[in-house]
């Protein structure tokens, strides 16, 4: 087969890792044009179209890269906007190497990439917010006319609901406890991978479908579930899973010592890393140590090496092949200078007697047989205990259930793990007209998931309310 | 935004505000707290809700001037306003009637036991409160204590008012009179609960204290409030702020306040190099 396209994916330009590391401004340059249209014509309109059915929203991709290579951004949009209310958000994060261009056509066939679906999608959502006008969306009127929604947390799920539904008719209030909205958007991924004014962006477009979004509102405390149940006709839980966990080994609670959701909430919710211009301080120092192995833990490590951290050095227990992060992020922090410890686990945190941090004791670690997981368990060796020195330690070894909501709330059926159970075909739960997805549902995930998890939700609260409304 | 509608200077660098807030007022219970932001460049702080008014949606915060974020804030006037408050935040007090209750109050945490005197009263408790501070100045909210108190005994440092000593003398004075308690709280500075837990352990009486550890979130997300309660790691925001004052790692939690020493200095200085030395300072 004679195929005239690259092998390899067009090119983007990204910025240099020694420049990079001394801000946080994005990495990736993202696409021109041209770029954009060059890389599409790789897009062959395969019959089979498997991105689109490995897409969690099940974007109609061969059609906006059609529309891309025939420079027409508009219909591209507006292919998409059908889709997903937070393109320029999924263009970024998305781990699509193990979704759409995970099972391209073109990235099967023997030495080619897949084409670079991500990166296009980024280009068409950020060709709409410069070309504002032109988006369909913004021009839609809403009735309010179809009922009343809630909508318990304002990060990926919850602004897909928000979005779908306000697009159906329905008046949604969204609730947030914190003083800006987007969730993990806003306080957990950091600038530069995905800067603030997209997000903004992104949640502005929701504003104007008619999203009414009240921050400073934690559910549970400042209004109850009961006031949430009677004032409207459904309500959809995406409160995040949202409670760090920590090793609880020696010396977890020196100085120093952060979890990863602190670290990074200090950094992106609160700029702490223009301290003193904002007033919220982060240890900005020169032995950094970053225990776990996924995205969050590649975050931590390269915010720390931006916060000028001289060595950081990420300790997993298991090696490459199981990381779970994005390979791009591991290449990234890999370009930036950041250092990989694997089979390595941390026994005990020592301080410098003054209550710091000031060394970490690790162990190292061999793969055993496969665990539930199907990843194979990591064994520690007997005697390979070493110590190293550090200023600073922030553990990324995941997060629990958060119970402030669910306390309150004990008519909800949980599942083992403290997770809302919710049928995972319409995000109902064990209360009538009460809806839950996300990470809430599913423990930590991807934003996207979440934002699927939102999407079929949306069509189910759409269902339920209809049914009640015409039986009563 | 959240506005102030009264202002009030009650003792050296304390002030007494209230704020209107309809939803945290509406909910507020006795032990809670509320996290505020004073603009766009602001940190998160904790403060105890000293005091709410339902039906007018207020409630009331009386915060001592200790960093920037205080100081920055005693210079807003009443029409002035807040950017953000989440709250009410933190389990409740444990409200109900024990039968006799002791009362121990310091310095500006004093602000923070009076709603918690108020509800035990109102539950009929038998109310013995001690307030301590370093001078009769620093002794705030007197007369409102008193008000819910069948007994007031005020301690200072320097015998300014009342018995001249700390309040763990106060204490100890009065089980020695044959006084005897159910229930004890102490909320003060944090070198003050740590000693009253340990009289309270020697005298084998049960003791609540509310702790003042620094956060971000307040809602359980970051864990930079975690302390260690008979070993185990629980969240001052969620699980807190009142810990049974025997169980607490005290060495650990003071450790953990001075965390930001010297960037919480760098910051006080910056701002006041830039607005001047507020008079009250």
């Amino acid at each position: 087969m004679a195929l005239d396209f690259s092998k390899d994916k067009t090119p983007i330009k990204e910025q240099d890792p020694n420049l990079r590391i001394k801000n946080f401004e994005e990495v990736c340059l993202g696409y021109s044009l041209h770029e954009g249209m060059l890389e599409a014509t790789r897009c062959i309109n395969c019959k089979t179209k498997p991105c689109v059915s490995a897409c969690p929203v099940s974007i109609d991709i061969p059609t906006f890269i059609k529309q891309i290579k025939e420079n027409d951004l508009k219909a591209a949009a507006t292919t998409i906007d059908k889709y997903t209310n937070l393109p320029a958000v999924c263009g970024r994060v998305c781990p699509q190497e193990s979704q759409c261009e995970g099972v391209c056509t073109v990235g099967k066939i023997k030495g080619f990439q897949p084409v670079a679906i991500g990166k296009l999608e980024r280009l068409v959502a950020d060709w709409k917010y410069t070309n504002k006008k032109t988006s369909k969306s913004e021009n839609i009127k809403n009735s309010f006319k179809k009922g009343n929604v809630a909508v318990i947390g304002s990060g990926p799920s919850g602004l897909t609901v928000a979005g779908d539904l306000a697009k159906l008719g329905y008046k949604v209030i969204v609730f947030e406890a914190l003083h800006s909205a987007g969730g993990v958007l806003t306080y957990g991924i950091p600038e530069f991978r995905l800067p603030q004014k997209i997000v903004e962006t992104e949640i502005s477009a929701m504003r104007k479908l008619g999203v009414k979004i009240e921050c400073n509102v934690l559910v549970g405390k400042t209004i109850t579930m009961q006031e949430i149940m009677q004032k409207f006709d459904a309500c959809y839980i995406s409160v995040g899973a949202g409670t760090p966990l920590f090793q609880g080994i020696k010396g977890t609670n020196l100085n120093g010592i952060y979890s990863a959701s602190e670290y990074l909430t200090r950094i992106n919710l609160m700029h702490s890393y223009k301290f003193p211009l904002y007033d919220t301080p982060v240890k900005m120092v020169k032995n950094v140590a970053v225990i776990g192995g996924g995205n969050v833990a590649m975050d931590a490590a390269r915010c720390a090496k931006r916060l000028g951290a001289k060595n950081v050095t990420v300790f997993y227990r298991r090696t490459l092949d199981e990381l779970p992060a994005r390979i791009e992020e591991y290449f990234h922090a890999v370009e930036e200078g950041i250092r990989f410890s694997w089979l390595t686990n941390p026994i005990e945190y020592s301080d410098n007697g003054k209550g710091e941090v000031a060394s970490i004791k690790c162990i190292r670690m061999e793969l055993g047989t496969p665990d539930e997981s199907g990843r194979r368990r990591p064994i520690p060796i007997k005697d390979s205990e070493f110590s190293l020195k550090v200023d600073c330690v922030i553990e990324a070894i995941g997060q629990g259930a958060n119970k402030v909501l669910l306390d309150t709330f004990p008519e909800l059926e949980l599942n083992k793990k403290g997770y809302i159970k919710a049928d995972p075909k319409t995000g109902a739960t064990s209360v009538q007209g009460v809806y839950a997805g996300g990470d809430i549902v599913t423990g930590a995930a991807t934003v996207i998931l979440a934002m699927g998890a939102g999407k079929t939700a949306a069509i189910a609260i759409d269902e339920y309310i209809k049914n009640k409304k015409t039986n009563k | 935004m959240f506005t102030i509608v009264s202002k009030e200077s009650i003792a050296p660098s304390e002030f007494d505000i209230w704020i209107k807030a309809p939803r945290i007022a509406q909910q507020a219970k006795a032990g809670q707290f509320a996290v505020l932001r004073l603009d766009e460049s602001g940190e998160r702080i904790p403060l105890t809700i000293a005091d709410s008014d339902e039906n007018k949606g207020l409630i009331r915060f009386i915060f001592q001037v200790v960093g920037k974020t205080t100081a920055k804030m005693s210079m807003l006037n009443i029409g002035e306003s807040i950017l953000d408050i989440l709250g009410p935040l933190g389990t409740p007090s444990k409200i109900k009637n024990y039968g006799s209750v002791l009362m121990i109050g310091g310095g500006v945490g004093i602000a923070a036991l009076y709603p918690i005197i108020k509800a035990l009263k109102i539950e009929n408790n038998r109310v013995i409160t001690i307030l301590g501070g370093r001078t009769s100045d620093h002794v705030i909210m007197k007369d409102e204590c008193a008000k819910y108190s069948d007994k007031l005994i005020i301690t200072t440092d320097d015998g300014s008012e009342g018995t001249k000593g700390v309040v763990t003398d106060a204490i100890r004075a009065l089980i020695k009179n044959g006084e005897n308690f159910d229930y004890s709280w102490c909320i003060g500075p944090t070198i003050m609960m740590k000693y009253c837990s340990l009289t309270a352990k020697e005298i084998n009486l049960p003791i609540y204290v509310s702790l003042n550890s620094l956060m971000v979130d307040g809602t359980g997300m970051c864990g930079c409030c975690r302390v260690s309660i008979d070993s185990k790691i629980l969240f001052t925001c969620v699980d807190g702020p009142e810990f049974d004052g025997q169980k607490v790692d005290w060495n650990e939690l003071m450790n953990r306040l001075k965390q930001y020493k010297t960037e919480e200095n760098k910051s006080s200085e910056k701002y006041l190099s830039e607005v001047g030395e507020h008079p009250w300072l």
